[in-house]
């Protein structure tokens, strides 16, 4: 709540904040103020913006609503950045805090695991999972995980390995405390902030990243997203660039929104964890 | 003197670092009684710090034994080691590490008593208060965070976890080291009337010769990972026979009342 | 010996903090005499250690400062590291980690002083060997890490007053250090600025420690000036509770101790 408090105050912060509470908002809103499928069609196709009330942002080549698609697809983006930044951060930091507080030889064989994901672009990882285990909303969220895991799983063990020397661990220890509770109760609760602060880069990249499978024509078909809305696009982008610009906008508005959080969310979490 | 509370055989400890060799111990044996204050001193670096740390189990030696009445500490593990943990317990010298950043008074005192089941869920309120009785401070303090409340007063309250398990043997590490004059001297009055009351025993960690030979019995000196040299407190203080006894005796600032001597 | 080098007028220092501002100065008065030796003495949160930060000019911009810090004994505004030398507690996070400590005294002779680099090279040996450094050439190419922490608050004083300055600053210099070498340190200290004729500042929470060398005695707490005056004077006959306080908690070789012969 302090770390709120200080988020609100910094312009950064706010800025953030207000850009995600919008597309919360406007995920929230699309089931009320679209009911029906945003994939069915709707009016005439390639209806130009701002001519038709019904089509405030007009119709795509099939005569689908890009309003709809574009509030529907806020829903599909925050749902997978979400989920995958949990998914990343949940592993990454069993993993981490297991190796760093383990040490030696298990430590060993998940930092190599770690190293070996990490040498594969997280886009391809990506793009090889989907490919093979079919494109679904699961899928693709697994797939963007796949890839994102391995920068919580350094930061928790490089933070455990750090905390596991303080003498709070070892007044633990003295006390007679069982290692794993020492390890969930003492180490995991002050090791997470920093990895907490990662999240919100990792929805960023999680959005990108499905928006660019989705363009490749990857992601979830019975699901409107901006990168399928743009890819659809592209093939009118001389005739009808709106429909390419539209749902970018979307995404520019939110990755902003999410790095803008980010960079406050680490600042504010930092001088918590400073203050004696 | 029968079977001592702690006695420590043959200890020693090497670490490497960059190709070099330390030996952080080098073959120490003590050995403290019941109801007894040995002081340890020595200068940084002398294995002071190291001894204390593996008494409490937190580093393991490469050699040596220590004996808890008459039980090898170091041959112990896992449970049995964690049980037997309630005996001895330490305190740190900065207050301001030695607790979770997260924890409360009352949480920093109940985890003792929960661990060895030493109160039920119900009596725990009330134990915690008069742990903090025990150390002269207001029970009210049990709900604040630890970081919010002062460095002597966190210096009482890892006292009273101290206290928490009735422990034997206290290892005090630099435990006034860290704090401001004027409360150091409190916190040391609280040690020694808790021995009185209790029968404590207290292994004092200290690079400050005066504070050591103000509240221990009997005092030993470290060098380079060595004993060099041990006594009655009075003894040692006022006739070092090592060379290190003579630098750390010449080395405590006196408080001169006259001006000082122009030379 | 009554020139002034400093005067300081209801000197108020604020940082800000997390609930408001923290006063960590307040109204402080202070005439510092050309060529003392000056301790301050205080506990924590008394504000010693921004009265330093002060004197040099070395406060956080987001600190509020009032009052007056006046400098007669300067022609002009003094430079920290020029006129006025400090040495921390911590030496370890004075000195760069990566750089060896020979190059680090060159590189200030050199920029405040215009020598020469082999001209800024000598009086760096000459300084190690001034702070009685053994061996001053190994040292010169030693990185901090590699020396003992005695060695390492050598060093950074050696690097205090290679430009020469006329006031040196010592904000608790000694205490990360244990009583031999603090001995050595207050020692060597004491001994620098009577031959350099310069002015000491020894901020310090031991009083007994200052007692030994200072001239004058600054009792802070609490933000707030309790009492000054030459050292002989204030501890024979302390005008305030709080001065009698701090040296009755003096523990020293005299003081009876707390338990006695064999345990009970």
């Amino acid at each position: 709540m302090n770390v709120f408090k200080r988020l609100l105050r910094s312009p950064a912060g706010a800025a953030g904040l207000a850009l995600l509470a919008l597309l919360a908002l406007a995920a929230l809103c699309a089931p009320l103020l679209f009911p029906g499928d945003p994939l069915a069609i709707a009016g005439p196709p390639l209806t130009p913006p701002f001519t038709d009330p019904a089509f405030p942002l007009g119709t795509d080549r099939l005569g689908r609503n890009v309003l709809a698609g574009l509030f529907h697809g806020a829903q599909a983006s925050l749902a997978v950045g979400l989920a995958a930044a949990a998914v990343s951060i949940v592993a990454g930091a069993l993993v981490g805090t297991v190796a760093g507080f383990a040490g030696g030889l298990v430590d060993e064989a998940l930092m190599r695991v770690v190293d070996a994901f990490q040498t594969v672009p997280g886009f391809l990882l990506a793009l090889a999972f989907v490919s093979v285990a079919g494109a679904s909303l699961a899928v693709v969220i697994l797939a963007i995980a796949l890839g994102a895991w391995t920068g919580p799983a350094r930061l928790a063990r490089a933070e455990v390995l750090s905390i596991r020397e303080r003498d709070y661990v070892a007044a633990a220890r003295i006390i007679g405390m069982h290692p794993a509770e020492i390890a969930l109760r003492e180490v995991l609760p002050n090791a997470l902030p920093p990895v907490l602060a990662l999240a919100a880069v990792i929805v960023g990249n999680a959005v990108l990243i499905e928006s660019a499978l989705s363009f490749l024509g990857l992601g979830d078909p019975n699901i409107v997203t901006w990168g399928s809305m743009i890819s659809e696009g592209r093939n009118v982008l001389r005739s009808a660039p709106f429909l390419s610009i539209v749902p970018g906008i979307g995404l520019v508005v939110t990755v902003l929104g999410v790095y803008l959080l980010a960079e406050e969310l680490a600042d504010a979490l930092a001088t918590r964890k400073a203050r004696p | 003197m029968s079977t001592p509370l702690l006695a420590v055989r043959g200890l020693s400890k090497t670490y490497r670092s960059g190709g070099r060799e330390v030996k952080g111990l080098d073959d120490v044996s003590l050995s403290v009684a019941a109801g007894e204050t040995l002081g340890l001193v020595g200068p940084s670096g002398s294995g002071k710090s190291t001894l204390a740390r593996v008494v409490m189990r937190l580093i393991e030696p490469d050699e040596g034994t220590v004996d808890f009445t008459g039980q090898n500490l170091t041959a112990l593990n896992g449970k049995a080691l964690r049980a037997i943990r309630k005996r001895i317990q330490m305190v740190f010298q900065d207050p301001s590490a030695a607790f979770n950043p997260r924890a409360t008074v009352a949480d920093a005192l109940t985890d003792p008593l929960r661990i060895h089941g030493l109160a039920s869920r119900t009596e725990r309120p009330r134990r915690v208060a008069e742990l903090l009785e025990s150390v002269g401070l207001p029970e009210n303090l049990a709900a604040r965070p630890v970081h919010a409340i002062s460095g002597g007063q966190r210096q009482r309250v890892a006292i009273a976890r101290a206290l928490a398990t009735e422990p034997e043997l206290i290892v005090l590490d630099e435990a006034v080291s860290a704090l401001d004059v004027t409360v150091r001297g409190q916190i040391l009055d609280l040690l020694v009337s808790l021995q009185r009351e209790r029968g404590l025993a207290y292994l004092f960690v200290s690079h400050d010769l005066a504070v050591v030979r103000a509240v221990s019995h009997r005092i030993a000196i470290m060098d380079h990972g060595r004993i060099v040299e041990a006594g009655p407190a009075a003894t040692v203080v006022a006739d070092p026979q090592s060379e290190t006894g003579r630098a750390l005796v010449a080395a405590i600032p006196r408080l001169y009342r006259e001006a000082p001597q122009d030379a | 010996m009554s020139e002034l080098l400093a005067s300081l007028r209801d000197l108020t220092v604020t940082y800000a903090a997390e609930q408001g501002t923290h006063l960590a100065l307040d109204g402080l008065d202070l005439d510092i005499v050309k060529g003392e030796r000056l301790a301050v003495i205080g506990e924590s949160g008394s504000g010693k250690s921004t009265l330093a930060l002060a004197l040099g000019g070395l406060l956080p911009p987001e600190t509020h400062i009032e009052g007056s810090i006046g400098w007669p004994g300067f022609a002009a505004q003094p430079q920290p590291g020029l006129d006025i030398g400090f040495v921390f507690q911590d030496a370890g996070a004075s000195l760069n980690p990566v750089i060896a400590v020979g190059r680090q005294i060159t590189e200030i002779a050199r920029l405040h002083l215009g020598l020469s680099r082999r001209k800024a090279r000598e009086r760096a040996r000459a300084l190690l060997a001034r702070v009685r450094i053994p061996d001053p050439d190994t040292a010169l190419a030693a990185f901090p890490h590699q020396l003992s922490g005695g060695q390492r608050q050598r060093v950074a004083i050696a690097a205090a007053i290679a430009a020469k300055p006329s006031l040196l600053i010592a904000d608790e210099a000694t205490s990360a250090l244990d009583t031999i070498v603090q001995a050595e340190i207050v020692a060597l200290l004491d001994e620098l600025v009577r031959a350099e004729g310069m002015t000491l500042i020894f901020i310090t929470h031991d009083i007994a420690l200052a007692s030994g060398f200072a001239d004058r005695i600054v009792v802070l707490r609490d933000a707030r000036l309790v009492e000054t005056g030459p050292t002989a004077a204030l501890l024979g006959a302390p005008k305030q509770a709080y001065t009698a306080k701090l040296l009755a908690s003096h523990i020293g070789l005299d003081t009876p101790p707390l338990v006695a012969g064999e345990p009970a």
